[in-house]
């Protein structure tokens, strides 16, 4: 077995397994732990419509400190914006997610794709140079939060090195990427990672518990 | 041809012009990456050599190696060069059967000891020697004996280079490869099913001018003809860049002739000189005919998956496991929740009884 055989078979079908059984078991858990009954008469009448609020009013950057973290603010969304559109958008990408999931959707031009994964790389690297560097950030930043941006960087540059032959032979490259992307799968559910499950999950439960109580969120 | 006439006395005898021996000899030069400066090498080397022995060894095989050389270039000069050596021993193309051709083996090995070329097509049965035999000889045994005295050995065709279909998965015969056996000989592996024919003649043309086997990869096969991948030298290769691909073998994007990645094809991973010397005499190959590659000069290339699954699709086996994660991973998460809540309730409880 090769090493592009192990990375495409049994390594993604196991890393596979741990992510979904993972997020799920950390998901569920999460959310039953809240399944409790209130006996107080609520404040507000619409717990869901709170609950869709805070999403989106969390989405913004608070209004107090807007000018202290409006980089923070502006380069995470370019980055995840950039990030998912290189993961959607690129052609063997969506040849991946179809035959997992048994569909696919048409994709982006391979130059778009570059320079998406780039613009994405440009900032993890700056961010995570900020993060190493500043004192606030460094005092409020574990293990887990290098961990998690740097297997966020390395499939993006394998990635790129696979797309563009640079480095080694295509199907050594290729196995490289597939395996630093699988890495990422195993590491999700236990990581910071796993925001990208419980960040919207966990501001719906912020926002109509606020609402209930009828605290502004 | 006699024995003892030189290729060139015998190419010139046939019919073959200076002019076009010599178009040859720099085609070959250049096929095996020398520089221009060695054509005359090349020329002279061939022009003077002896025509050498060859016993060609055919296992468990379909044929296909044999018919790509003979069929593809009858009155080209190659196949001159493929006449001009002394193929004392063939299965297929020989007269002689049984007994009487392993006596012109037997003779040939004696009477060219340590100086023949071998060889070799089809993969060799481990399970039973009696699944391949000839004269009752198992192919281990006649491999094992003929190699002993060869100068070199070419293993042509995927079969003989790698195992290929016979070794494919669950391998019933127990075939191997050539050099999963024979450890103490040069062996030079001309992967293909079947090979590019030029590349056999080519791999003979710098045994005969240089007396050595040619530069190999970690595979064991020419460099000169092994070295690149067919992806890097696809004509459909900036239409994989546009991201412009054919979906399916009859639609706007195959009859424009975007690229066939999506269809599966192993070109980004496949070794070969296909896309450069093409087959037919340099008519077409099979990304040229609006097939994908399918990566037949690998090892292992039936096992795979289908010929038609993208590279970078996964191989696996079921995306039942998958759903079967999801359930695990739900009841693990049903089953933590319910736990925590009754440790709460413990604690509520024993509170309670504290206060």
């Amino acid at each position: 077995m090769t090493l592009l055989d192990f990375a495409r078979g049994p390594a993604l079908q196991l890393s596979l397994v741990i992510l979904i059984a993972g997020s799920l078991w950390r998901l569920v858990g999460t959310i039953l732990l809240n399944a409790r009954k209130d006996l107080s008469r609520p404040r507000h009448k619409s717990a869901l419509a709170d609950g869709m609020k805070a999403i989106a009013t969390r989405s913004l950057p608070a209004h107090v400190f807007e000018k202290r973290i409006r980089f923070q603010h502006f380069s995470g969304y370019a980055w995840h914006i950039a990030l998912f559109v290189s993961v959607l958008f690129f052609a063997p990408h969506i040849l991946f997610f179809e035959s997992v999931l048994g569909f696919g959707w048409p994709g982006l031009p391979n130059g778009i794709i570059l320079a998406t994964a780039a613009i994405t790389i440009a900032i993890l690297v700056a961010l995570l140079i900020r993060r190493a560097s500043h004192p606030v950030q460094r005092l409020i930043s574990n293990a887990d939060d290098y961990i998690s941006i740097v297997l966020v960087i390395v499939p993006l540059v394998t990635g790129i090195l696979a797309f563009a032959h640079v480095g080694g032979r295509y199907e050594t490259l290729l196995a490289v990427h597939l395996l630093s992307v699988e890495a990422m799968f195993v590491w999700f559910p236990f990581g910071k990672l796993m925001h990208a499950a419980l960040t919207f999950p966990s501001r719906f439960q912020a926002g109509s518990s606020f609402g209930r109580k009828g605290v502004r969120a | 041809m006699r024995k003892d006439q030189s290729l060139g006395e015998y190419l010139f005898a046939q019919g073959v012009s200076r002019r076009g021996f010599l178009k040859f000899c720099s085609a070959t030069a250049s096929l095996m990456a020398l520089p221009p400066s060695m054509v005359g090498r090349v020329a002279a080397a061939l022009e003077s050599a002896r025509r050498p022995s060859v016993i060609w060894l055919s296992f468990q095989e379909c044929t296909g190696c044999t018919e790509s050389l003979t069929r593809s270039h009858a009155p080209t000069v190659e196949s001159l060069i493929f006449d001009a050596i002394s193929l004392d021993y063939h299965h297929t193309l020989q007269a002689a059967a049984g007994f009487a051709a392993e006596e012109a083996r037997e003779a040939a090995m004696q009477e060219n000891s340590g100086k023949y070329l071998l060889v070799v097509d089809g993969s060799i049965p481990m399970g039973n020697p009696a699944y391949s035999t000839f004269a009752g000889i198992s192919n281990l045994d006649m491999l094992k004996e003929t190699a002993a005295n060869a100068a070199a050995i070419i293993a042509v065709g995927t079969c003989a280079a790698f195992g290929g279909i016979p070794h494919a998965n669950p391998n019933p015969t127990g075939a191997v490869s050539v050099s999963d056996i024979i450890k103490d000989k040069p062996i030079i592996n001309v992967s293909g099913c079947p090979p590019i024919p030029v590349v056999i003649t080519g791999v003979l043309a710098h045994f005969l001018t240089f007396g050595s086997i040619p530069d190999l990869d970690e595979l064991g096969r020419p460099k000169a003809f092994f070295g690149q991948n067919i992806h890097d030298r696809c004509y459909r290769r900036p239409f994989y860049e546009r991201g412009q691909f054919a979906k399916t073998f009859d639609d706007e994007g195959a009859r424009l002739g975007w690229c066939l990645y999506e269809l599966g094809c192993k070109g980004p991973t496949t070794y070969n000189a296909c896309a450069t010397l093409k087959w037919n005499e340099g008519t077409s190959f099979p990304i040229g005919s609006g097939h994908g590659c399918i990566g037949c000069s690998e090892p292992d290339f039936w096992d795979k998956g289908s010929f038609y699954r993208p590279i970078s699709a996964g191989l696996w086996g079921s995306r039942e496991a998958l759903l079967g994660a999801a359930a695990a991973g739900a009841a693990i998460g049903i089953g933590s929740a319910l736990a925590a809540r009754s440790r709460k309730k413990k604690a509520a409880a024993e509170e309670a009884k504290s206060s």
